[in-house]
């Protein structure tokens, strides 16, 4: 119970922290300076929500753990983060398809994630819920204003809607550290927040005049990500995140 | 001993590094006090924004404070829970921030938890002839505003 809780929050705290350090790279690089801003922002809050996981791991873990053991010093087959995070940031609409899928998700995963037998679990929940409106916020009304923008804008935002699409099924099809914790009332059921999900998907692609990806039901989707089967793309991130801890271990600065 | 109204009249003197007008229980973030001993305290603190960079800061700062009126042990305590909101803000931490150029909250979130349809005067001319640039500015809590008056572009503290 405890290894499997353990499992859980380190899969939360990677989501969040993937999440995070890609939306960081357009610090200094993003179209305009408030978007650059928005990103940066952005990104601080969920690396916030994972320091707020890992530090909760550390000190279920014990054994002279902290908050980055996790993110500095395990290899990429521990890392449990669903696919569709790790992906290289893209251009701009690659960027703004992927965080909203994600943001949406996140929404209506925390709402049902505050209502954990586990305290603080559900404590991080509803810190996080309030940002997370805030960048959803932002990320549909991106959606909106590239789909139902110029003819440029609107494909790239419709051929970056097709590019993520095939990563968004991991979100919902539960692992077995998942199943474990909802069957203790520690994680929500996510497989019941898809319908929701889709209803807010559709709902703002359809605002974009964008096309909703029409799959047929028990399509196949990508996934390996909480199994700690990534994509090579992860190994760069670490390669970047971690250089500092490989090279001269337990640095301080 | 000192008393808990003790520790938190010392504690007015904690500043927020990013809004030096404000203090720490202007903000709203001390939730709680315990002394333990003559020479021990804890101090229970909740961030504004789990991101917040200020807080190890904060920390600091409220250790020294209460190292230099004699106690030797500070514990400070984060807590998430209840999350943080400018509803804990006071009064007379708005009216210091307006004063200093930057709109405070102003709605209260339970009351009125749609912001989307408030209306953000211009911290300078009071105008309420205004447009948002973005929603995210300098830092986590501020959102960036133009006044269409008087041209200032000015930050507005979100309500959350």
């Amino acid at each position: 119970m405890k290894t499997s809780l353990l499992q859980y929050i380190l899969h939360l705290a990677d989501n969040s922290f993937i999440h995070g350090h890609r939306l960081s790279e357009w610090c200094g690089h993003g179209p305009e300076l408030e978007v650059d801003m928005a990103l940066s922002n952005i990104a601080l809050d969920n690396i916030g929500a994972a320091r707020s996981f890992y530090q909760y791991a550390a000190e279920l873990e014990g054994n002279g753990k902290t908050e980055d053991s996790y993110p500095y010093l395990r290899d990429v087959r521990a890392f449990r983060n669903v696919l569709l995070l790790e992906l290289p940031k893209g251009n701009f609409a690659e960027t703004i398809a992927r965080s909203f899928f994600f943001d949406a998700y996140q929404q209506l995963f925390y709402k049902a994630l505050m209502n954990s037998s586990d305290k603080q679990l559900a404590a991080i929940a509803e810190k996080s819920l309030k940002e997370i409106t805030y960048h959803l916020r932002f990320s549909s009304e991106w959606v909106i204003r590239l789909g139902d923008g110029t003819v440029e804008s609107k494909q790239k935002m419709q051929e970056a809607i097709l590019k993520y699409w095939d990563y968004t099924g991991e979100l919902f099809s539960a692992s077995e550290i998942e199943l474990d914790m909802q069957n203790n009332k520690i994680a929500p059921d996510i497989a019941s927040l898809k319908p929701s999900w889709e209803k807010i998907v559709s709902d703002t692609l359809e605002e974009a005049t964008l096309s909703y990806p029409l799959r047929a039901d028990g399509a196949w989707f990508q996934s390996g990500g909480k199994k700690g089967l990534h994509t090579e793309h992860l190994g760069f991130i670490l390669t970047e995140v971690q250089y500092l801890q490989k090279s001269y271990p337990g640095c301080e600065w | 001993m000192k008393s808990t109204e003790d520790i938190l009249t010392i504690l007015e003197n904690v500043c927020d590094p990013e809004v030096p007008v404000l203090t720490i229980q202007d903000l709203g973030i001390v939730r709680d006090v315990r002394v333990i001993s003559e020479k021990e305290v804890e101090v229970i603190i909740t961030p504004t924004y789990s991101g917040c960079p200020a807080m190890n800061t904060i920390s600091m700062n409220i250790k020294f404070e209460l190292l230099a009126h004699g106690f030797e042990q500070v514990i400070v305590t984060e807590i998430l829970s209840p999350a943080w909101t400018t509803d804990w803000m006071r009064e007379s931490g708005k009216q210091k921030l307006k004063a200093y150029g930057i709109t405070p909250p102003q709605y209260n979130t339970v009351a009125n938890p749609r912001e989307s349809e408030a209306v953000i005067p211009c911290p300078v001319c009071n105008s309420t002839h205004t447009t948002l640039l973005s929603q995210f500015g300098s830092t986590a809590c501020k959102a960036l505003y133009k006044c269409k008056d008087c041209l200032e572009p000015f930050d507005y503290f979100k309500c959350h």
